[in-house]
């Protein structure tokens, strides 16, 4: 399996160097069905791909998941991303959620391997960053809780969040 | 496994001489038609069974896919296993404790998986050690040794780990007779001194931890191969041995005089009555258990002191014996738990016993005699048929759920079908050479899968392609579903496979674990996010907590090390997905690598013997940028100052102006 994975992202930045649209799907553990199908809707939307199709936003910040979200993050993405706005292995998350909308994020976190294959924006950061983001098994409520914990952060480290919201 | 007289050596050499001059003539008139596509699994497709094949003297078992032959995995459980750490690591180092102290090596036999209602459950595998008294049992979801029980007072437990139709027990027996207790005595005094054990381990059902229940002290023979009775003879086990003639030098002759040896009979549930009333004696011994804590994945080594012994003159209708023609081997018992099939490996004819029969002899006391008390079973009276002359030196026997049986000849290099209630021999197949046990998937269950079966053969001379002295052993994959066994591949195995069981795969599959999941990993060391990755020292004694992740390790600049020091590398692995271990090994160490699979915690321990600066780096190749993922150790003098410093991606030099109190409160990285 390693070796397919591996295969996989060199047949990104293949893709890439080629121009081609990206989905290539080669070695891929989860055969994404828009090989003969139409794009999904909600990557147009921004919404990126998986189970999650809309997120009410909690006013005012939800503390208890704010709580439970940076147990996750320290747990299982602090590895990669910082809070602040430095690339590490991935991304910093300072200001994320002004520019991904919520659905984006927690698709990324909950369906990876998927967003990684079909998505354009996961791919742009994937050629940016050149290592996969790992499925790190987080369930859809974990990722909503790691959600708020973004949020808060980014009133911290950008004063200001859910901008990607509003711009819509 | 196998005793042989020197004119069987002869007599298989012969045979081999035979098959070998014409062989490529037998494998055409063996293999008939394109068979490749019969075992021939697509890309990406699974196979329809496991097939778990015991190691011999590598110690360790071998999963195999059926009916493609392609190797998995090899499951380390006797031996040290430098691959992945296995008995090397701080973990998994317990295991291997014994009476005897750290014993790396064992010789795995017969591979029983747990039962329930007479049929393979998929929950456990259980293996013998046979040179220093031991059965491990493996977890099927996680195919990792969880556990090694020892056991006391006999000497070779190649006769183990046989095991009863709902996993009650693990029915074992010695090899070799010893002293009980072991003491300074002339080894002419055998007759005098010499005793044999049989033991039953139970097997908790829910946990499928083992402890040892009772022993039953019995004469000193060579216990050799047993099986458990099912359905109507359930609560009974049946054990064959040899040297009845208590023969102690040059056993080839002097172990083969008689025309009968004796089968142990055993009536368990009836040992278990006497055990309720009292009726043993607690003998004092030591004997280690090992077992895997399921949340830290740690084993802990616990001495044992003592058992209960079951002595059958204090306990009359526990155990009788049955005379069995010359020297018998395989004790096998066909799916309706009725028929009792004895191989005398120096017998051409193989005998077969009924239950019922034997139930009637002993009410009816019918008895042959004796020995020390134990009362022999007339022979007359409990043989329900003969199958005559079916090939030389028979062996083992398995079953295929349609009213045959299959057995192996090893000095005729065949596997012979015959039909249980006729006894008449219905078709012969020529293996490459001389198989030793044989398996048909749940062929010694009360539902045999009686699709293929698969003969291990000790010999494969011209086999394949010549690799000097030292050859592989093969595996022989049988068509079984017709009238005639069809030969559809044979493939090489590693070590040297004993016994072997097969399984449905949908009994295994689904319940596979794919990750540990970092939530439950309960390892004191754990680093459970790379914000607690960090250095301690304590004396000296250094703590590292290390994290792992695609593609770094954390902290991977480590100073202030000095020569003396005995340093723990405990790396969690933080991934949470399929198939990502991650590994660790550093320069100078004397054992092994760490190979952490994700959500677990695993410790190296390193013993720095020179000043300098030492790489470490993750050895699974787990992503682009693994040649990245690595680190370095400076090692300092004994007595130096350099003070303990570590880091991810900062200058640690800096570090020296931060405040001691940000170090202590754990903010350094």
């Amino acid at each position: 399996m390693k070796k397919p994975l591996f295969l996989l992202a060199l047949c990104f930045l293949l893709a890439a160097c080629g121009g081609q649209s990206g989905d290539e799907t080669a070695g891929s553990s989860t055969p994404p069905q828009s090989m003969i199908e139409e794009p999904e809707p909600s990557i147009a939307e921004g919404k990126g791909i998986g189970e999650v199709e809309n997120v009410e936003l909690t006013e005012p910040l939800d503390e208890d998941m704010i709580e439970m979200g940076e147990a996750i993050y320290q747990m299982k993405c602090a590895a990669c991303h910082k809070l602040t706005d430095q690339r590490v292995v991935g991304p910093g998350w300072a200001g994320i959620t002004n520019k991904r909308k919520p659905e984006w994020i927690m698709n990324m976190v909950t369906n990876v391997d998927v967003m990684l294959a079909e998505d354009p924006e996961a791919q742009k950061l994937l050629e940016e960053c050149l290592t996969r983001m790992p499925n790190q098994n987080v369930s859809i409520g974990d990722a909503r809780a790691i959600l708020e914990f973004m949020r808060k952060n980014d009133v911290e480290k950008a004063g200001e969040r859910d901008q990607a919201v509003e711009e819509s | 496994m196998i005793r042989l007289l020197p004119t069987i050596i002869l007599l298989a050499a012969g045979a081999l001489g035979l098959f070998t001059a014409c062989d490529s003539a037998n494998t055409e008139n063996v293999v008939n038609g394109d068979v490749a596509g019969e075992v021939y699994v697509p890309p990406g497709e699974y196979d329809e069974f496991y097939a778990f094949l015991s190691g011999g003297y590598s110690g360790q078992v071998t999963v195999y896919g059926l009916p493609s032959g392609r190797l998995f995995r090899e499951i380390p459980v006797f031996s040290q296993y430098p691959e992945n750490g296995y008995g090397y690591s701080e973990e998994t180092k317990p295991l291997f404790e014994t009476s005897f102290g750290f014993v790396p090596w064992d010789d795995t036999h017969h591979i029983e998986l747990s039962q329930t209602d007479g049929d393979f459950d998929g929950r456990w595998l259980f293996v013998n050690g046979n040179n220093t008294p031991r059965i491990a049992r493996v977890d099927l979801k996680t195919f990792e040794t969880v556990e090694i029980l020892e056991i006391p007072f006999v000497a070779g437990l190649h006769c183990a780990p046989f095991i009863t139709q709902n996993s009650e027990y693990l029915v074992s027996g010695t090899r070799f007779s010893v002293p009980i207790p072991q003491e300074d005595v002339p080894i002419d005094s055998y007759s005098e001194n010499f005793d044999g054990a049989i033991n039953y381990v139970s097997v908790d059902p829910e946990s499928g931890e083992m402890e040892l229940a009772f022993q039953i002290l019995v004469p000193g023979f060579n216990y050799d191969l047993a099986r458990n009775g099912k359905g109507k003879s359930h609560g009974w086990s049946f054990l064959t041995t040899y040297n009845s003639e208590q023969a102690h030098s040059l056993l080839e002759i002097n172990a083969s005089q008689r025309d009968k040896d004796l089968m142990a009979v055993v009536n368990w549930k009836r040992a278990e009555e006497y055990l309720e009333q009292g009726a043993f004696e607690t003998r004092n011994v030591s004997y280690y258990h090992n077992l895997v804590d399921e949340g830290s994945g740690i084993a802990t080594s616990n001495e044992e002191t003592s058992v209960r012994m079951i002595n059958p003159a204090d306990a009359p209708g526990v155990v009788y014996f049955l005379p069995v023609p010359k020297s018998p081997h395989g004790c096998d018992i066909d799916p309706t738990g009725e028929f009792i099939v004895g191989n005398g490996k120096l017998s051409a004819d193989l005998s077969v016993y009924s239950f019922d029969k034997i139930q009637q002899a002993i009410e009816n006391e019918n008895y042959e005699g004796d020995f020390e008390g134990i009362p022999i079973i007339s022979y007359e009276a409990a043989i329900e048929g003969v199958v005559k002359e079916p090939g030389l030196g028979p062996l083992h026997t398995e079953f295929d759920g349609r009213g045959n049986a299959y057995t192996t000849f090893f000095i005729s290099s065949e596997v012979v079908k015959w039909n249980v209630e006729s006894k008449e021999v219905l078709d012969r197949q020529p293996t490459f050479y001389s198989p030793g046990h044989l398996v048909i998937p749940g062929g010694e269950t009360m539902n045999p899968k009686g699709k293929y079966l698969v003969a291990m053969n000790k010999i494969t001379k011209d086999r394949y392609l010549p690799t000097g002295p030292e050859l592989v052993h093969s595996a022989q994959l049988f068509d079984i579903s017709g009238e005639k066994m069809r030969l559809l591949l044979d493939f090489p195995t590693k070590g040297e496979p004993h016994y072997a069981q097969a399984i449905s795969a949908d009994k295994i599959m689904p319940n596979v674990k794919k990750f540990y999941a970092l939530e439950e990993n309960e390892h004191p060391y754990a680093a459970k996010g790379e914000g607690r990755a960090k250095v301690e020292r304590e004396g000296e004694e250094i703590h590292v907590y290390m994290t792992a992740i695609r593609s770094h390790l954390a902290p991977d600049n480590i100073e202030g090390i000095k020569v003396g020091d005995e340093v723990y590398f405990h790396l969690t692995n933080l991934e949470q997905d399929w198939d990502v271990p991650h590994g660790f090994a550093i320069l100078g160490n004397t054992n092994a690598e760490l190979l952490v699979m994700p959500g677990q915690t695993r410790t190296l321990k390193w013993e720095p013997q020179r000043v300098g600066v030492f790489p470490f780096y993750c050895t699974d190749f787990c992503s682009a940028l693994h040649q990245e993922m690595s680190g370095y150790v400076r090692v300092s003098p004994k007595g130096s100052n350099v003070p303990l410093k570590w880091g991810l991606n900062e200058n640690l030099s800096e570090k020296d102006m931060l405040s001691q109190a940000e170090e202590e409160n754990g903010s350094s990285m």
